[in-house]
């Protein structure tokens, strides 16, 4: 497989959409529709692994595929946080897949082939949107993202799922319509070009006053990122499947907004011009209020997959803050925050569905005792958590280490005190999880005290997962070197 | 060879003559099959001569054709710059795709015995169209406007229920108003100027703008178009209109009728009267801004609140009206070309939904189509559900569609001219875009419960129509260079300072 750069990212959105035919077209056999998923994701994941080389040598591979408008092309271009981006949606994906697999079995969901479709097209996207080299080409992919993900919020079709959806699709459109596309229409008209060009294209074309607003307009815009008071829409999106919520709204869609944030922060603003204008700033206290906000709900939370869902709510305020720090550390430290939280909080939901897949339990106050008969879900939980939190010896704590040197650089000092409370938080409302199961005695006598694991299908993903976090502590360097040839470049 | 050279020639009025002798042909043929395939021939043909005149003015500039041998002024004259022939490529594009689906939705929603007198008000509308698109002459635009209204009138009439006429009527009365309304102007104009050809009369026009006559004139001309075209608050006949028509002549008034009244506006504003360098304080663009932006609003928020699909989308082509006139009335090259491009962009949308909303009346019954009567479409009729909600994300424009590159240019203009409160009015009317069409996704997508409807999908016909127009909307929202290189030479055209004397 020795394919020209170019090729090879097209290939990436490509290769999704054609499994999506696929599987529709093998709709009336299951077996072999799963086999499509599973070989579409692991060609997908090979695919953009020979990206990585080139891109490592310093290659921006791009290539045009055709102008929209005079001047306004649907562009791909990969630069090193796409690779990184591209890298951790696709290779997830084939986990996912096998965890999709035992979960929708075990649980006999409906519209099972809908939902296999769905997803592919949802990574597709997700390739256009790491891979873009514009702004445009970036909302073609983000707002394919929120479409393509719909049916599968509403996966259920019942009143519940189809109110979520509406909140889902509601604040995701309203932020992007009267948000985004303003801002990228203004971009276009005040600097000329859309593009994304080291160190930005905003500078010396705007006033600092109007690149506040206009980095306001992008950080509220990008709905995706969760910024408070646009947040709304990710508890909402809990309705869904498991397997949806746990690549799709821990990994793929959430990362697609911060990572819309990073890439406009860096690549439209320029963190030079983000500093000295002072346009982060306020975006910055936003970022740090959501963060403490959405711990403080998380904590209140007793449903499982709600808790999650606002700890991600807070998790993704990391990275903006890391964007919003205009320092390149600040930006490193984000953008491995995006694979540290990515292969932590995917564990921890597919934890959430496999509790719901063997003990059809939902609730954090019934999980007491249930360390015992679900042990290694238990134990990947507990380890996860501690990712997220940053304890060694878990990936985790080389985001909050970047972060903290990124927001000294910064000097800003009660950045580093929010971190701190925010880890604290995180403690009380994760670890809570995992004590419960395993030092609380069981509420009801009932069971037997054997092990009862939900099937291996669910339970080897989520333990390659948290074996994923601990990997990441030991051996960081191939994310750190994407990263350091970002740095440099 | 040369006679080839010589029909080249005659294209300009062949255009207008083919369907003109089309029409009786279809009264004496009466076969209802044989009526089809020829108006869908006589469209094809008049598509084919539209794409070759635009393929002699993109590079070769207007084309002027002396009807008769009598040279203009005096002779009547069809004068064919880019943003005519744009129309008339938009015009015969959507007549053509539409029809090739009209056979059996109108076999089963007309009475056998009248279907070729339908089919030859169809040509004769489109006769109209297409005269108003490329005449020169005012007076003449005037002969086309009519023939075309006249034979809307009785297209509307021929919808199944009884209501139809009353619509009809309602149609006829505003219509004709506005008709006349233009006829006066243009009795003025000629007082003024002592001329009827519109070039002519945009020469000769400077000196005497000033004069009450010629205002009073282009007030007559401005409310005449406004209500052809349906700008709120001359809108109430077009949601009766649209819902009591056949649903296949819905589809064709909603990609043919207003855009090519919208055509009639733009020449009047700015091919005949040009207030830019008049000197004048006339807060004629203002007016139809403010217009746009309540029609973008209000109708909106109407299309929201209503239950019947037909007069949802009457509803939502109204808001898309004023995005058309918003554009216009910036009075800049972006701004024109935007309205000129979502022109072509609306009809093509709008046409796909109405036919998708005929593919499902056909195997429904009935006339008039409510949001409950959805409910398990993605079932039985997953293709059509597919084109629905593909012509839905169009209106709301999302990315990849039609309908984002035409609100990407439009929001371009926009800020371009600094005017930011029409871009929040712009934005607000595609946030009630989403809820009015996601309320026809989620009908579509709901379950049946117990009742169980059995639908099959439509005749191939009907498919091939919706799917051309979908493709068409697709297309269109990935690649609209072309068109926009198009528009952007048509409205440079127009407001070129040459276009009109500067005083």
């Amino acid at each position: 497989m020795s394919f020209e750069p170019a090729s090879a990212m097209l290939l990436a959105v490509l290769l999704p959409l054609a499994g999506a035919g696929l599987i529709a077209l093998c709709h009336r056999w299951p077996n072999l529709r799963e086999t499509v998923t599973l070989v579409t994701a692991a060609a997908l994941f090979a695919n953009v692994l020979t990206l990585v080389g080139p891109v490592l040598e310093g290659i921006r591979p791009d290539l045009l595929l055709i102008e929209i408008l005079p001047g306004l092309g649907l562009r791909l271009t990969l630069e090193p946080l796409g690779m990184l981006f591209a890298l951790v949606a696709s290779g997830l994906w084939i986990v996912n897949s096998v965890y999709s697999i035992g979960y929708m079995r075990g649980n006999n969901e409906q519209h099972q082939t809908g939902f296999y479709v769905c997803f592919a097209i949802a990574l597709a996207a997700t390739q256009l949107l790491a891979m873009s080299g514009n702004l445009l080409t970036l909302l073609i992919g983000y707002e394919v993202l929120t479409f393509s993900t719909y049916p599968l919020v509403t996966h259920k079709r019942n009143a519940e799922a189809r109110a979520g959806g509406r909140t889902y699709l509601g604040v995701l459109l309203f932020t992007s319509i009267a948000l985004l596309l303003p801002a990228i229409v203004a971009v276009w008209y005040l600097a000329g070009t859309i593009e994304f060009r080291d160190g930005g294209v905003l500078q010396g074309m705007v006033t600092p006053a109007t690149a506040t607003a206009l980095f306001a307009l992008f950080l509220f815009g990008t709905g995706k990122a969760a910024l408070m008071p646009f947040h709304r829409w990710l508890p909402a999106a809990m309705v869904a499947p498991t397997p949806v919520s746990a690549l799709l709204h821990a990994v793929a869609v959430v990362k697609a907004g911060v990572f819309t944030v990073t890439k406009v922060a860096v690549y439209i603003f320029g963190l030079d011009f983000l500093s000295v204008s002072g346009a982060a700033a306020p975006m910055l206290w936003v970022a740090v209020f959501t963060l403490l906000a959405a711990s403080l709900v998380a904590l209140s939370r007793d449903n499982l997959k709600a808790r999650l869902a606002y700890s991600t709510v807070s998790q993704l305020a990391y990275i903006v803050l890391g964007a919003s720090l205009a320092t390149s550390m600040g930006v490193a430290g984000g953008a491995f925050h995006l694979v540290a939280h990515a292969l932590g909080k995917i564990t921890l939901f597919f934890c959430a569905g496999a509790i719901y897949t063997a003990m059809h339990k939902t609730q954090v106050s019934e999980l007491d005792g249930m360390g015992r008969v679900m042990p290694f879900t238990f134990g990947a939980f507990l380890v996860a958590s501690l990712s997220i939190i940053g304890l060694p010896p878990m990936g985790g704590t080389w985001s909050k280490w970047l972060l903290m040197s990124g927001a000294a650089d910064a000097g800003l000092t009660i950045v580093l005190a929010v971190l701190a409370i925010s880890s604290l938080l995180n403690i009380v409302y994760l670890l809570e999880i995992p004590m419960r199961g395993f030092l609380r005695p069981p509420a009801q006598t009932g069971g037997n005290g054997g092990i009862r694991e939900a099937p291996l299908l669910c339970v080897a993903p989520l333990c390659l997962t948290a074996a994923g976090c601990v990997v990441l502590f030991f051996y960081p360097q191939p994310v750190l070197m994407l990263l350091d040839t970002w740095r440099l470049q | 060879m040369t006679g080839l050279a010589l029909l080249l020639e005659q294209l300009p009025a062949l255009q207008v003559v083919l369907p003109l002798l089309a029409a009786p042909v279809c009264v004496l043929l009466r076969r209802p099959n044989l009526v089809w395939a020829l108006s869908c021939l006589t469209s094809l043909g008049c598509l084919g001569i539209a794409l070759t005149l635009a393929r002699q003015i993109y590079p070769h500039g207007v084309i002027s054709y002396a009807m008769g041998g009598w040279a203009p002024p005096f002779g009547i004259e069809y004068r064919l710059d880019e943003l005519s022939v744009f129309m008339l490529v938009v015009v015969s594009l959507a007549a053509s795709l539409v029809l090739i689906g009209a056979r059996q939705s109108i076999q089963r929603e007309i009475p056998a015995d009248r279907i070729h007198l339908l089919y030859a008000a169809v040509l004769l509308m489109l006769t109209g169209s297409l005269g108003i698109i490329s005449t020169g002459d005012a007076f003449n635009l005037f002969v086309f406007l009519e023939i075309a209204s006249l034979s809307t009138y009785a297209l509307v009439a021929m919808g199944r229920q009884r209501r139809a006429l009353v619509a009809a009527f309602q149609y006829l009365v505003l219509g004709t108003i506005g008709g006349t309304f233009i006829l006066i102007g243009v009795g003025l104009l000629y007082m003024m100027t002592g001329t009827l050809n519109m070039q002519d009369m945009a020469e000769r026009l400077p000196p005497v703008l000033h004069t009450t006559t010629a205002l009073a004139a282009l007030a007559f001309l401005v409310i005449g178009a406004a209500l052809k075209l349906a700008l709120l608050p001359l809108h109430i006949w077009l949601p009766n209109a649209y819902t009591f028509a056949p649903s296949m002549i819905s589809a064709l008034l909603a990609a043919i009728s207003t855009k090519v009244a919208a055509y009639v506006l733009i020449r009047f504003v700015y091919g005949i009267y040009d207030l830019r360098w008049s000197g004048l304080n006339l807060p004629l663009n203002d007016v139809l801004a403010l217009l746009a932006v309540a029609a973008m609003l209000f109708a909106s928020y109407v299309a929201v609140r209503q239950q019947e699909v037909k007069r949802l989308l009457a509803w939502s082509s109204l808001a898309q009206i004023g995005y058309i006139v918003l554009g216009l009335s910036l009075a800049t090259s972006a701004g024109l070309a935007a309205s000129t491009l979502h022109i072509l962009n609306h009809a093509v949308i709008k046409a796909g939904l109405f036919v998708a909303v005929a593919a499902v009346l056909f195997r429904q019954g009935g006339s008039t189509l409510q949001l409950a009567d959805l409910a398990g479409l993605s079932r039985g009729m997953p293709w059509t559900t597919a084109a629905i909600i593909a012509g839905g994300l169009g209106l709301i424009g999302v990315p990849l569609t039609a309908g984002f590159v035409s609100k990407w240019a439009l929001l371009q203009a926009l800020i371009e001219s600094g005017t930011w409160l029409y871009v929040a009015a712009l934005l607000a009317s595609s946030l009630l875009a989403v809820i009015y069409v996601w309320r026809i996704i989620e009908a579509c997508t709901a379950s049946t419960g117990d009742r169980d409807i059995q639908r099959r999908e439509a005749p191939l016909g009907l498919q091939l129509s919706i799917w051309a127009l979908v493709a068409m909307n697709l297309y269109l929202g990935i690649n609209s260079s072309p068109g926009m290189r198009l528009a952007t030479e048509a409205s440079g055209r127009l407001l070129a300072p040459t276009a009109g004397v500067p005083l």
